[in-house]
């Protein structure tokens, strides 16, 4: 029977849409509204010190949209003008120094793509298959293109002194959130940016400022950045001792725990990305990513991890950046156990949940970048399982 | 030689903000507190979240107890179980606490509530005073306890088999998250089409809220008339422990919580761009009115009288307390 779509003249055929600036600054269309960050109300005690999750599973390609890309905050998303800005670099520098938001716009720039994981992402899924959608085992990252000045740029303008070995960062905000990073990496690719995706940052991701520490947890990329102090030595903060650090089986916990190891995880077909249209051609895809370099490979498994077919990478793998992979399947409408695994250019394969567990036990919190496992079944709805 | 762009940070600049506190000391400041004038003032200004003995209200941190847990399943990391150092609690809650009022501690209180927390893991006597002078030999249980990351050891190794084919036997489902069932439902997704799902309920709370101002401003005019001096003196001690979340007065602004002038007399759930918890919005629509009766049973037992509420606190035992405070609310009607 013909299509009354094509057949019958449609309102947006014949009447009029919106006119130029019905919406100056817009949002998405509201037939994907229910394309959000999504909160779980009772990982935390209040929402003012909390975080919620990227809809990953309904977006494609790499870069996150500020608008979805996950919050975290310590003592709430505070709102700071540009003209109230002040940046302050001091400890052990030949000049401690002040520089205001224009200041930092007249310094040589630079635009980065890179991930931000927090560090606690998938940890609910360590003492087994938890949360049902990729949003919630998987949302807290995002991926953006950032522009700004490197911290080595503001640094060298202080003179960090020989004495130096360690930086300590803090935000404006109540929290302060204060995190101590090691000076090679500060003056390797440590970024204070401003712009993100081309837009001033959003008030959730620190406006007007933040820093960005390339391929390391999420926690270190102090918001409403306010304070480099170059030290001697390891603040050994609030989140840098009690939080952020990994117990293992032992009692024993590591700290300093700051490198996301590579990772992967199919956003669809999952929980919340079923399949409807039945058997025949499928399109699985996912994001990959590693702190320690570029994605070199990722692979697919639809049964459960017995063999592995190498998946297209959409770009060829940057560091520090999410990676998109595609594999093109026939499905034959038969349960699949969908599983992904990446590879680094360092040679790190993805582990299994197993291998992980084994080295560390079940209480380690953070760090979890185990092999994800979806069973879709005939019906082509997904569910988060773990197996053998 | 640079840019040439900043200025030199002033001396009493660099001061303002350069607070931090290290382990060996640096940046301890002169003072001291006792573990007496520390529970005083933990009750006042830590216990509603952090609970009267240190020991945690709801999902809040614990900062007492957990010995011993750290090599169990679901280990309690607490300042006397897991906190390597003592410099971290100073520096935190001098920098960072109350949550809602940070930065607002003096140096020696700062020493007292840190007094206080140790003496509540049982790590110093209910006479000690803890100072800059004594800091350092305070003794942190698990400071021996944790390692520099060693995943280049001892993982990274080990994780390099690419393997493609044959790579396991058997496969089998061992755990399903259906199981547990603690993801959050997705409100509206199939029906997304329709309407942004997220926004519409925040748009209901706030058009419900004028409606809701008017038995407000009728009813507090003769309340505060009645009011007594003394109970309303009492009260304003008393709500130091609502003050973290809450605030009263002219300027007051919805914080963790709404604002309560005009409480008694409003409607539930009705304050303008506060994001109240299902639970709230429930009894909203059971046309629940606070008035003094309901919100004395209400702060006698916050969670019993309204189940799932989101207000963290675990009530106010003594009736004058309750009175006292209501009073002092009252005052502040306009």
């Amino acid at each position: 029977t013909p299509d009354p779509l094509i057949t019958e003249k449609q309102p947006w055929a014949t009447g009029w849409g919106d006119g130029v600036d019905a919406t100056p600054y817009g949002l998405p269309i509201r037939f994907e509204g229910d394309v959000i960050r999504r909160n779980v109300e009772w990982l935390t005690a209040d929402v003012i010190s909390s975080i919620n999750f990227t809809p990953i599973h309904a977006l494609d390609g790499t870069i996150t949209p500020a608008g979805c890309a996950f919050e975290r905050h310590h003592s709430g998303a505070i709102e700071l003008a540009k003209e109230d800005y002040r940046l302050m670099i001091h400890g052990l520098v030949d000049k401690p120094l002040v520089f205001t938001y224009e200041d930092l716009e007249r310094f040589p720039r630079v635009n980065r793509t890179y991930f931000l994981e927090c560090a606690a992402n998938t940890g609910m899924e360590w003492a087994g298959a938890q949360l049902n959608g990729a949003q919630f085992t998987h949302g807290m990252i995002h991926n953006m293109e950032y522009s700004g000045v490197t911290l080595r740029t503001l640094l060298e303008e202080a003179g960090v002194k020989p004495e130096g070995k360690w930086i300590y960062v803090e935000g404006a905000d109540a929290s302060s959130n204060g995190r101590s990073i090691p000076i090679e990496k500060a003056l390797d690719d440590c970024l204070v940016a401003f712009k993100a995706n081309g837009e001033a940052l959003r008030k959730e991701h620190g406006y007007p400022v933040r820093l960005c520490v390339p391929g390391w947890e999420g926690n270190m990329w102090v918001k409403w950045l306010r304070r480099v102090e170059v030290t001697d030595q390891a603040v050994e903060s609030r989140e840098e001792t009690s939080k952020y650090t990994d117990t293992l089986a032992d009692g024993t916990s590591r700290k300093w725990t700051w490198v996301m190891d590579a990772k992967s995880v199919v956003t669809s077909p999952s929980p919340q990305s079923p399949i409807k249209h039945g058997k025949g051609p499928l399109v699985i895809t996912g994001l990959a990513w590693s702190g320690r370099g570029a994605i070199t490979a990722v692979d697919v498994s639809i049964d459960g991890g017995k063999t592995w077919t190498e998946a297209r990478l959409a770009a060829p793998g940057q560091k520090m950046a999410l990676t998109r992979f595609y594999l093109d399947i026939e499905w034959d409408g038969s349960e699949m156990l969908l599983q992904s695994r990446a590879t680094d250019e360092t040679g790190y394969v993805q582990p299994t949940k197993k291998q992980l567990r084994d080295v560390r036990g079940e209480n380690s919190v953070y760090h979890n970048n185990c092999i994800q496992t979806w069973w879709v079944k005939e019906n082509g709805e997904a569910e988060n399982v773990e197996v053998s | 030689e640079g840019f040439g762009l900043g200025r030199e940070a002033l001396p009493e600049e660099i001061a303002a903000w350069n607070l931090d506190v290290s382990p060996d000391g640096t940046g301890l400041p002169v003072g001291s507190g006792s573990v007496e004038d520390g529970e005083y003032l933990f009750s006042d200004k830590c216990a509603v979240c952090h609970g009267e003995f240190a020991e945690g209200v709801d999902n809040w941190p614990k900062l007492a107890g957990g010995e011993d847990t750290l090599a169990r399943k679901d280990p309690i990391k607490t300042v006397g179980s897991y906190w390597p150092y003592l410099s971290t609690v100073w520096d935190y809650a001098h920098r960072s606490m109350p949550f809602g009022d940070a930065q607002s501690l003096t140096v020696d209180e700062t020493y007292a509530i840190t007094a206080y927390i140790i003496y509540s893991n049982n790590l110093v006597d209910d006479d000690f005073v803890l100072s800059n002078e004594n800091f350092l030999e305070v003794e942190m249980p698990n400071a021996d306890g944790f390692i520099i990351d060693d995943r280049a050891e001892t993982e990274y190794p080990n994780f390099t088999n690419r393997c493609m084919e044959n790579c396991k036997e058997n496969v089998e489902i061992t755990m399903r998250a259906a199981v547990l069932d603690v993801t959050p439902e997705e409100e509206g997704a199939e029906e997304a089409a329709a309407e942004t799902p997220a926004e519409t309920e925040v748009a209901a709370a706030e058009e419900a809220a004028p409606a809701a101002e008017a038995p407000a401003a009728e009813a507090a005019p003769a309340a505060a008339a009645a009011l007594n001096p003394a109970l309303v003196a009492a009260g304003e001690t008393v709500f130091k422990k609502c003050k973290a979340c809450h605030q009263v007065g002219p300027d007051a602004k919805n914080k963790v919580g709404p604002v309560l002038n005009g409480l008694i007399g409003r409607s539930i759930a009705s304050v303008d761009g506060f994001k109240y918890s299902p639970a709230m919005k429930a009894k909203a629509d059971e046309g629940f009115v606070w008035t003094e009766e309901t919100v004395a049973a209400y702060l006698k037992d916050p969670k019993g009288y309204i189940p799932k509420n989101k207000m963290s606190f675990a009530g106010l035992k003594k009736d004058e307390d309750i009175a006292a405070v209501i009073a002092y609310i009252e005052s502040n009607a306009q």
